[in-house]
């Protein structure tokens, strides 16, 4: 079984990390002339997709979803950078590839949804020339077949009049139909691989629904795999097979979506269950007390610690390694090493 | 009367579909009503397109509304002269729903959510800097993140960095556009619990723009519906599922609002 699932690995991602350069901190840096040492936001991170898979990334705001996702497509904005790790890719390895390799896969095997959709569209180009553009470039089609393609694009993600609307410029789109033409031209290729940074957060539930069913359809009919970024369990729930949680950086559980949902092992992803707005309206939300700490001052232990109910002393001082705890099943918790 | 009186908003937008185009007209809102009491937190939910951006940024006259009226503690905003606006303003504020492109690139953080202190001339340089970093704690990012630029934050602390800007104002009355729409459910827990600390505690009055009617119903009071581009429904928010179904039975969704048959006097004007 195993071996098996080798065989079908779409995208193998070891212990990968994204860092930047340590900012500047008023007079005392510049005083001090210290060497600026690199702040990783990306740690350690390992994961894969199969073919046909869909991988949910949730986790913390601000604990490395997006960045981890830009570092697969080779999107880390600069003055960040891949300081260490493996991306292998259809058995290539893509860490190392210039940008001009780079254009022949990113968009062409491995599409991609910003999680902000303004930045990602022009704001002097027309949706659907942007749409368009995005099969022209990989030479699908030119001229009117590719306006002709990017209108059924437009409409495959339930954009109402789209032939009219294709004319449009960004700021004439609302959140959630810029969210939706981002998409558009991330599938348009077919990519082997779809890489969405939260695609629904702008959609209300009825369109939402659509875009999940869509998705669901291109993994079936194609076999596209996704690794969607979200903060909703309710996608994690109806579109992943596998799900990995993020904490300041590192993933600190990961396995089968359900079986997290249903029975979350690391303290963290069990407050984060249990913040979910609950039954009684007007109630104040269990919040995880305390904040994240800031990735240029991890402390030594688990990372996880200082807000963690169940510390215990170890914790401070030691950093959890990655325990099995159920066939497909990891977790970063000292508690639970050794109950494997 | 309601502290926010809305009565037959309408925006209408023209757009040209290629520089040599002829111009249409777009309508974007066409007939909201709202109403909040002092001190109450209403739900805006309706489709994606159906016009609650463009009603919340009329409101606070970021764009000009094309027609209708809002009364604000009874006095006149759409009539509102530039200079008098300018004031109330401290009272009204806005959280964007697209954090990138509203903040300034080229600001700091810190500065960010300082500007309308300064503005309003507000505090010593000391009591803003203080009222910054308590606006930064308060949404849950570090205060020594203030010297950072934008581009340097997460999606979700960006959004929250605008809350920061909203909130430093100490405003009577909020819209929030989508407000939590990026954020870990713990964080948007936390959001959640301080929005309604502050209806509590100082009286603030909140009109919540989400899609999200599981918040609605935890977080609002009311809740009003829009379809394409006018107001549906209103109810409490315990209906809002019920008001919610309403709209969107029968139809494809995403039907957009140009594409209904438009009342006759104006039909002319509509893009066919
Ligand atoms: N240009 C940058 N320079 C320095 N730090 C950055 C930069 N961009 C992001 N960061 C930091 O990197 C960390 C990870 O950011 P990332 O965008 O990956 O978070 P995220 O998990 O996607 O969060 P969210 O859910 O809020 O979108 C954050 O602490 C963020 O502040
Ligand atoms: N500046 C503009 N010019 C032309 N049309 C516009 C402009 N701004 C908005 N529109 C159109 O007005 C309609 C309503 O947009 P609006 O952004 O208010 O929707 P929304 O309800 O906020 O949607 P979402 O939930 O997706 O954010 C849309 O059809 C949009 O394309
Ligand atoms: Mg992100
Ligand atoms: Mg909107």
């Amino acid at each position: 079984m195993e071996a098996n699932a080798r065989d079908n690995t779409l995208l193998d991602v070891r212990a990968l990390a994204v860092e930047f350069a340590a900012p500047r901190r008023g007079l005392r840096a510049s005083i001090g002339r210290a060497p600026r040492a690199g702040v990783r936001v990306v740690d350690g991170v390992s994961l894969h997709i199969a073919r046909g898979e869909t991988l949910g990334l949730v986790g913390e705001s601000g604990s490395g979803k997006s960045m981890t996702a830009l570092a697969l497509a080779g999107l880390v904005p600069k003055p960040g950078r891949i300081a260490g790790g493996t991306v292998r890719f259809e058995g290539r390895e893509l860490t190392s590839l210039r940008e001009a390799e780079w254009r022949r896969i990113r968009g062409a095997r491995i599409g991609f949804v910003f999680q902000e959709p303004s930045s990602a569209l022009n704001p002097v180009f027309t949706i659907g020339s942007q749409v368009a553009e995005a099969l022209e470039v990989h030479g699908r089609a030119s001229g009117s077949a590719a306006r002709a393609r990017a209108v059924e694009l437009l409409d495959a993600v339930r954009i109402p009049r789209p032939a009219a609307r294709a004319d449009d410029y960004p700021h004439q789109w609302s959140g959630g139909m810029k969210q939706r033409a981002l998409l558009a031209a991330a599938i348009a290729c077919d990519p082997a691989l779809l890489i969405a940074d939260e695609p629904t957060t702008a959609l209300d539930v009825r369109i939402q629904a659509e875009i999940l069913d869509l998705l669901a359809e291109l993994r079936d009919r194609l076999g596209l795999s996704l690794l969607v970024v979200t903060h909703d369990f309710g996608v994690v729930e109806r579109l992943a097979d596998r799900v990995a949680v993020m904490y300041a950086g590192r993933a600190v559980e990961s396995g089968p979506a359900r079986e997290v949902l249903a029975a979350p092992s690391h303290p963290y992803t069990r407050g984060l269950l249990a913040s979910r707005p609950g039954a009684t309206p007007g109630r104040r939300l269990a919040a995880i007390p305390g904040s994240v700490p800031d990735p240029a001052a991890l402390p030594r232990g688990c990372a996880f610690a200082p807000r963690c109910p169940e510390r215990i002393e170890a914790c401070d001082e030691r950093r959890p390694g990655a325990t099995a705890i159920a066939p497909g099943r990891e977790v970063r918790c000292l508690l639970r090493e050794g109950t494997a | 009367m309601a502290m926010v009186e809305v009565r037959g908003l309408e925006k209408h937008f023209v757009r040209r579909a290629a520089p040599w185009g002829r111009p249409t007209r777009v309508t974007a809102v066409d007939g909201f009503d709202l109403s909040i009491e002092e001190g109450e937190i209403v739900g805006l939910v309706g489709e994606s397109g159906s016009g609650k951006t463009t009603a919340g940024r009329c409101l606070l006259r970021l764009v000009e509304p094309s027609a209708g009226s809002f009364a604000f503690r009874g006095e006149d905003v759409f009539a509102m002269p530039p200079a008098r606006l300018r004031q109330a303003r401290r009272q009204m504020q806005m959280v964007f729903q697209d954090p990138e492109s509203s903040l300034d690139p080229r600001m700091r953080a810190g500065a960010i959510v300082e500007e309308g202190l300064v503005i309003h001339g507000l505090g010593t340089p000391a009591e803003r800097r203080g009222r910054v970093r308590e606006m930064l704690e308060l949404v849950g990012l570090d205060a020594n993140r203030a010297d950072r630029y934008p581009h340097e934050f997460s999606g979700g602390e960006r959004q929250r960095l605008g809350l920061a800007r909203a909130l430093a104002l100490a405003p009577s009355f909020l819209v929030a556009d989508e407000p939590v729409s990026s954020l870990d459910l713990s964080i948007q827990a936390q959001i959640v619990n301080l929005f309604m600390d502050l209806q509590q505690q100082l009286g603030l009055t909140l009109l919540f723009i989400t899609h999200d009617l599981r918040l609605v119903r935890h977080l609002c009071n009311r809740v009003v519906v829009m379809h394409r581009g006018r107001t549906v429904g209103a109810g409490p928010a315990a209906d809002v599922d019920r008001l919610w179904g309403q709209i969107s039975t029968g139809e494809p969704a995403g039907s957009d609002l140009e594409f209904r048959s438009p009342p006759d006097r104006r039909a002319a004007e509509f893009e066919i």
